[in-house]
């Protein structure tokens, strides 16, 4: 697969950052290489998450993460129509359950008004209780965060990734990077399919960002911690008990249990933060499922016997340090954007515009951008215009038109779970009951791994 | 043709709304309209290519594809109209929104029948510990690949459960060149009656009761699961494959989204003697109400809904 063409810019990683920064220094005129270890992209850290957009109401005041959280919510807002991208304006709720957390509210606005989220303010129990007439009695105050809102976690990279091909990128998947030597002009970059040449290297690893660095740099500017975080999904019936964002008061380590409606319209609780060594391994576990389904009900006591659609669960690439690990070395033309946890979904357009000036590029306007399939349950969903041919995904609604265009697109999935992030086939609360036989037989010969085998 | 006024609107196409339809009909209901999502009527009894199904309702053995598509029949002759690839979206009081290829229409009738049956609990549903490779799979999933497909989705898996459900799965194995690795049930002894039961040890399956998965293993495909039992020791087994059989559990979203009462106990709408639920006009009958009852079962039950219809059709 390796090509005697030189790169401008190899991108190791295409999670949410990597998919980011190889459209940004693409739009810069770059010739950009992506190189992803999984059949897919988004198939690492960065698969699994809260899909919120955040304001960066509580992050680190001054810091980098801040920079790009604000950074990044602002470009998407300034792009997402063109390419039909929803968005599902809930706002969010920090809420006080003790009057503990309610004395923190005020640190938290206060906080929230330097970081530049001038609308965040303080509510009490009455208003409280108007905006979500569900959450449990305990419920003392919040703070409002109105622009804090809930995207879809996938389209907007996919789109990015479609962009960043159509200005000439190359994306090669199923390729796993293991070192590279430089010259003092380019990079030789080996990969387990053929080696590539690259001016500069952009290490956007996710879980194996400080790997790579010992495997080019010789050392490592930091640790990967990895932080497992479970997830569980309840049916889209329990979405209409809930309008915000749930958060609860944010501790030193993590941004805690959130319970949030998802774009897909069903109702999200989690994610859970269980240090681990292993950095591939994201399993569920049967006891943290049901301790998130027992916070859930009680935060909001109509969940009681919900059933559950799915589970899930995710690595963060934490570190042994909570701000983004930036390491720009000019001489060796070596970037990396490492340790970008939870924030990564809504700060990852921010960094990409970071990284390209690090580098030395402009950061333009795009020109016409791929416009995407609408997978939010608000918006307008492809079973509702004729012509669908058959619904192949029922708990879903997912058409035979829109898996057929998902395969035949100008990124095709090579996985199944590709295909479910592009299409939400098979992501229901049957999990395949009714489907997978269906879909086996839709996607013979696409996928590198077939749903049927031999 | 549709009709002007619709009688009675059926949601789902299954062995309860085909044969409340058609003695709706027979009863004389005026239009009897059933929506079935799938291309097919018959419900769940079309994945089932073994017998026997059809004893009560034709009195003769039939296999379940032949049985349903003998119960669309019927329906038919009775002058019910089926309509396919008719999903229900949304219940506003008795009209239903609904999705089709040739676009969105909204059906308004005197009733309507929850129909719509149930599927069994996926491995998210029962919150099983391990990883999410592919070849998780349920019966009903697995015998769409085998009889309706004619492909696989493993080998060598192993099976959860010991249901009635769990021996039809380990038929549709054999059938599709399939070899259970091994039977997990999380219960002392099996689920069904005693010669039953008896079956996959005849086939030399071995079956761990008082077991229960403890972790599935594999990145993209599963490569093992470990089983605990009760008294606390752990078995790894090798396998391509987790099948999860029976634990039924309602479809009952579209009545949980339309503001029906739910029965905490069920999972399914709460209903009356006569099958009426919390809504004014609607009605709800078969496996949604519970699980899991036989086709035939089902068969039964579909006919006394459409008694409670007629005499409230006619008390109108």
């Amino acid at each position: 697969m390796a090509d005697n063409d030189i790169y401008d810019v190899a991108i190791i990683g295409a999670g949410v950052v990597g998919c980011a920064t190889a459209r940004r220094f693409a739009l810069a005129g770059l010739k950009v290489l992506l190189i992803e270890k999984g059949a897919d992209i988004l198939s690492g850290a960065s698969k699994a998450n809260s899909a919120i957009l955040h304001t960066g109401f509580d992050a680190p005041a001054g810091s980098l993460e801040l920079e790009c959280m604000q950074a990044g919510y602002d470009e998407y807002l300034a792009i997402r129509e063109a390419r039909n991208l929803p968005l599902l304006e809930t706002g969010s709720l920090v809420v006080a359950w003790t009057e503990a957390d309610e004395a923190r509210l005020e640190l938290l606005e206060a906080q929230a008004h330097a970081n530049g989220v001038a609308d965040a303010h303080r509510i009490g129990r009455p208003d409280l209780r108007a905006l979500e007439p569900n959450l449990a009695d305990a419920a003392q105050a919040a703070l409002r965060v109105p622009r804090e809102h809930i995207i879809d976690p996938w389209s907007p990279f996919l789109s990015y990734v479609i962009e960043a091909q159509s200005l000439g990128a190359r994306i090669e998947r199923s390729t796993e990077v293991s070192g590279g030597e430089f010259d003092g002009q380019f990079w030789r970059i080996e990969t387990g399919r053929g080696q590539f040449l690259a001016r500069w290297v952009v290490n956007a690893a996710g879980l194996f960002g400080d790997t790579i660095e010992k495997a080019f740099l010789g050392d490592a500017s930091f640790t990967i911690k990895p932080r497992k975080g479970q997830f569980v999904v309840f049916d889209k019936a329990a979405a209409q008990f809930l309008n915000s964002i749930i958060l609860p008061v944010p501790s030193e380590r993590t941004k805690g249990l959130v319970l949030t409606r998802t774009i897909f319209g069903n109702l999200l609780v989690g994610p859970t933060a269980e240090e681990q060594q292993d950095r591939t391994r994201a399993a569920v576990s049967t006891p943290e499922l049901e301790m998130l389904i027992a916070k859930a009900v009680e935060i909001l006591p109509a969940l009681d016997g919900m059933p559950v659609t799915a589970t899930y669960a995710g690595l963060r690439p934490a570190t042994e340090e909570k701000h983004y690990r930036i390491r720009y070395d000019p001489d060796r033309h070596w970037l990396t954007a490492g340790g970008i946890r939870s924030t990564g979904m809504t700060s990852a357009l921010g960094l990409a515009q970071h990284l390209l000036r690090l580098y030395g590029g402009e950061v333009t306007t795009q020109p016409a951008a791929p416009t995407m399939p609408n997978l939010a349950e608000h918006a307008p969903r492809d079973w509702q215009k004729a012509g669908y041919g058959e619904i192949v995904c029922h708990c879903e609604m997912v058409t035979r038109r829109e898996i057929d265009a998902a395969l035949d697109g100008p990124f095709p999935p090579r996985d199944f779970g590709g295909l479910k992030r592009r299409t939400r086939c098979g992501m229901g609360r049957c999990q395949g009951f009714y489907c997978m036989g269906h879909l086996a037989e839709l996607t013979q010969g696409r996928l590198d791994e077939p749903l049927a085998v031999s | 043709m549709s009709p002007s006024v619709i009688d009675v609107l059926v949601v789902g196409g299954g062995p309860t709304g085909l044969s409340a339809a058609t003695e709706l009909r027979r009863r004389g209901a005026g239009p009897v309209v059933v929506l079935e999502r799938e291309g097919e009527a018959g419900g769940i009894a079309r994945h089932c290519a073994h017998s026997p199904f059809g004893m009560r309702e034709f009195g003769r053995v039939l296999s379940g594809a032949r049985y349903a598509a003998r119960l669309a029949e019927r329906a038919s002759e009775a002058g019910v109209e089926i309509r396919l690839r008719h999903s229900v979206t949304a219940l506003n009081g008795t009209s239903a929104e609904v999705a089709t290829p040739v676009g969105p229409l909204v059906l308004t009738a005197r009733r309507i029948l929850f129909a719509t049956g149930i599927r069994e609990a996926s491995r998210a549903g029962r919150l099983i510990s391990g990883q999410r490779p592919l070849g998780i799979l349920t019966t009903g999933a697995l015998q769409d690949y085998v009889h309706l497909r004619h492909m696989a989705p493993f080998r060598r898996p192993v099976i959860v459960g010991s249901e009635l459900v769990t021996m039809s799965a380990i038929l549709t194995c054999r059938s599709g060149g399939i070899s259970p690795q091994a039977i997990v049930e999380d219960e002392r002894g099996p689920r069904v009656g005693y010669p039953t039961a008896m079956f996959p040890p005849m086939l030399g399956i071995p079956t761990h009761y008082n077991t229960s998965i403890d972790d599935i293993l594999g990145t993209t495909r599963v490569e093992a699961v470990r089983l605990r039992h009760a008294n606390g020791t752990f078995k790894v087994i090798e396998c391509d494959g987790v099948l999860f059989t029976g634990r039924f559990t309602p479809e009952s979203s579209l009545a949980r989204l339309s503001g029906l009462a739910i029965d905490m106990a069920t999972g399914g709408p709460s209903v009356d003697g006569t099958g009426r639920t919390s809504l004014s006009g609607t009605y709800a009958a078969g496996n949604v109400l519970r699980a899991v009852r036989t086709a035939g079962q089902c068969w039964s039950e579909g006919r006394a809904a459409a008694h409670a219809i007629i005499r409230s059709l006619e008390a109108a």
